[in-house]
């Protein structure tokens, strides 16, 4: 049931029938991701941020998947690549960046956290953690959940290549196409799981050949095409709002920056790759269709970018000026305290 | 008040649980139409429907994983691991995500989970259907252990547990299951997780236990009594929350303290209550704090013979009882 994104882009008409104000806030956020994702690495070099870890590359992935889910609504479970995400979800630059501090009111994880573990149940942004792939048995129970009250939200999970290796992998999309669950699993592929490459990690040649082995759609879309994962992803959403089940979204991106900032890509990775990766930039893409379809003028895209500098300056100023959180609050939520019968 | 084993006790909680609160629902291993290996779930597929009591895989990880899921989206799920043994694939789903869900978003995310498992040996299960794993567990803040010894204690506790916004690994000693019966009140009451209770009030000495040796630890007690030694047992009921002031009230009464489970010594969960006495009543103790433990091989062997030579015993334990009491 693998599907090549061929057949997906015959729809006619540039954009999916997109208005050009939706159009070109999908870019809006493409560039904030990425101006906030370049900021965390000056500030890390600059010695005021202890760890990075990049969405750059992943933008255009996660920003079509986002525009075709329910804010507020459905859930989502992204991965620490999830930036992009996050920020269509409802996460203030200023709120990224207090999550990079580690800040008192870093609503991920008050600081408890490394940066890109994000999570806000207000904005249905589920907690994660670092060992890989827990989180998509966690889609599978929301899902599971949602059919027990017979709901219509999806809960939408992402994960790297590496991370199909993982027993969790399989056992939750197991149970998601046993009973049909309303899960959209999104694997990032970007062919480097720290160091180790997808052919160490598989033999099959895309993750998505893996959705016949559970009975669902395995879908392999190029993930920096932002408007052709939008499509995959509505698709799939549909899908699952009308119980037919999980659907596995394979996007193929590229990993611009070295696995985070403790790494060097450079010991593993072929010199030409690094600058062949950075002509596959999902952004320069998405501004260069948006502009032959006159859908952006250059003016327009020097504005937008602009308009993201400031508000990266403006986040990174708000979030330094935070206090860190108190030493007396190690022992708070260690338990959660008991709650009214119902 | 009708009288039932721990078992029929567990059965009619989570019944009662589901009739009150549609968001209850259960999942595990053949916990359907079969009704569990042990038959904990019988007659609720019937009266509840597939929706609510689900075969799951035959997968631990995502058993727990997909019920914390499930638990954050509004439901109050409750997970069986079919043996305590095969928790081992969910141990990180258990550790690193139930237990740390609620720390590591500050306070923003509940896991109310409950875990049974039932636990134990004594009924020919060998290496894999008899270990007890409660000291794996209780080292984990965020986590809590329950470990129910009677049909009161167990009833009350899960509806505790299940009204809990924590994770709660809830293990029931499987020769409990039958074997041990008393009276439940037909209306509903809670016992809430965290007390110990004093099963039997003594002045000699103070012994701790849980689960099934906390019954043979009353029965060796019935016979030092006729030789004319006082004992008191305390059921622990919780191993985290640990009760530790009834603990070391009861030391600081009897000066004498004796420490009983089935999961072997080192490492195991005796050593903490050791600790705590050895730290915060070293002054009223008249004898050291003793530990009887499962020996420290592997796991229970399947020959009755080796079988019996793991298990302390009611004998076994009045053994030690006599020794300390001789301090």
């Amino acid at each position: 049931m693998t599907v090549s994104i061929n057949e997906i882009s015959a729809s006619p008409g540039f954009g999916h029938d997109l208005p050009a104000h939706t159009l070109r806030d999908m870019l809006r956020y493409m560039m904030l991701a990425r101006a906030l994702d370049e900021r965390m690495w000056v500030l890390n070099r600059a010695g005021k941020a202890p760890f990075v870890i990049s969405c750059q590359g992943h933008e255009a992935a996660q920003v079509g998947a986002a525009f075709a889910l329910s804010r507020g609504k459905d859930f989502i479970l992204p991965y620490y690549r999830g930036l992009a995400m996050v920020l269509v979800m409802g996460m203030t630059p200023t709120e990224v960046m207090l999550g990079l501090f580690a800040r008192a009111t870093d609503p991920s994880s008050g600081g408890r956290q490394m940066p890109a573990h994000y999570g806000c149940r207000r904005l249905k942004i589920v907690t994660q953690s670092s060992p890989v792939g827990t989180q998509i048995a966690h889609a599978a129970g929301i899902g599971l959940a949602e059919k027990i009250k017979g709901g219509d939200a999806v809960a939408w999970v992402s994960f790297g290549e590496g991370t199909t290796s993982q027993g969790d992998f399989h056992e939750a999309l197991n149970l998601a196409a046993v009973h049909r669950l309303p899960v959209i699993f999104q694997c990032e592929n970007n062919e480097y799981a720290i160091s180790v490459h997808q052919r160490q990690q598989m033999a099959v040649a895309s993750v998505a050949d893996r959705g016949v082995a559970y009975g669902i759609p395995g879908i392999s879309v190029d993930g920096t095409d932002v408007l052709a994962v939008y499509e995959v992803t509505r698709r799939a959403v549909e899908r699952a709002r009308r119980g037919d089940g999980p659907t596995l979204i394979e996007a193929r991106v590229v990993r611009m920056t070295a696995h985070s900032s403790d790494d060097n890509d450079r010991t593993y990775r072929p010199p030409h790759e690094i600058t062949l990766v950075r002509h596959q930039d999902p952004i320069v893409r998405f501004v260069a269709q948006l502009r032959e379809h006159g859908i952006l003028s250059e003016a327009e895209e020097q504005a937008m970018r602009a308009e993201v500098a400031a508000i990266v300056d403006q986040a990174t100023e708000e979030a330094e000026r935070a206090p860190m959180p108190e030493p007396e609050t190690l022992y708070d939520h260690v338990y959660a305290p008991p709650r009214p019968r119902r | 008040m009708p009288e039932m084993n721990l078992l029929e006790a567990i059965r009619q909680g989570l019944d009662e649980m589901m009739a009150a609160d549609s968001r209850v629902f259960i999942f595990g291993e053949d916990v359907g139409k079969r009704g569990g290996v042990f038959r904990v779930t019988e007659g609720l597929y019937d009266k509840y429907g597939p929706m609510r009591v689900i075969d799951s895989p035959l997968a631990e990880s995502v058993i727990v994983g997909a019920c914390i899921g499930a638990a954050m989206n509004d439901t109050l799920p409750v997970a069986e691991i079919q043996f305590a043994d095969f928790i081992a694939p969910a141990f990180n789903q258990i550790v690193q995500e139930a237990a740390r869900i609620h720390y590591r978003s500050n306070g923003d995310w509940e896991v109310p989970l409950v875990i049974r498992a039932p636990y134990g040996g004594g009924i020919h299960g060998a290496l894999y259907h008899s270990q007890s794993v409660e000291a794996f567990f209780a080292h984990v803040p965020g986590l809590k252990v329950v470990t129910p010894s009677t049909p009161y204690d167990a009833k009350g506790l899960l509806k505790s547990a299940i009204e809990d916004p924590n994770p709660v690994l809830f293990l029931e000693h499987k020769k409990t299951y039958r074997l041990i019966k008393g009276f439940v009140p037909e209306e509903d009451y809670r016992v809430p997780i965290g007390p110990a209770d004093i099963k039997r009030p003594g002045e000699d000495l103070s012994v701790f236990a849980y689960g099934l040796m906390l019954h043979y630890c009353l029965e060796a007690a019935q016979t030092l009594a006729a030789e004319g030694v006082s004992v008191e047992v305390i059921d622990l009921r919780t191993l985290r929350p640990l009760d530790t002031d009834t603990i070391l009230a009861s030391v600081r009464r009897t000066g004498k303290a004796l420490i009983v489970h089935e999961d072997n010594l080192f490492g195991g969960f005796g050593g903490e209550v050791a600790a705590l006495i050895a730290e915060h009543a070293f002054e009223y103790l008249d004898g050291p704090v003793m530990r009887i433990g499962g020996p420290d091989v592997p796991a229970m062997p399947f020959a009755h013979s080796l079988e019996a030579a793991f298990m302390p015993s009611p004998a076994s334990i009045a053994v030690a009882m006599r020794r300390l009491a001789a301090y």
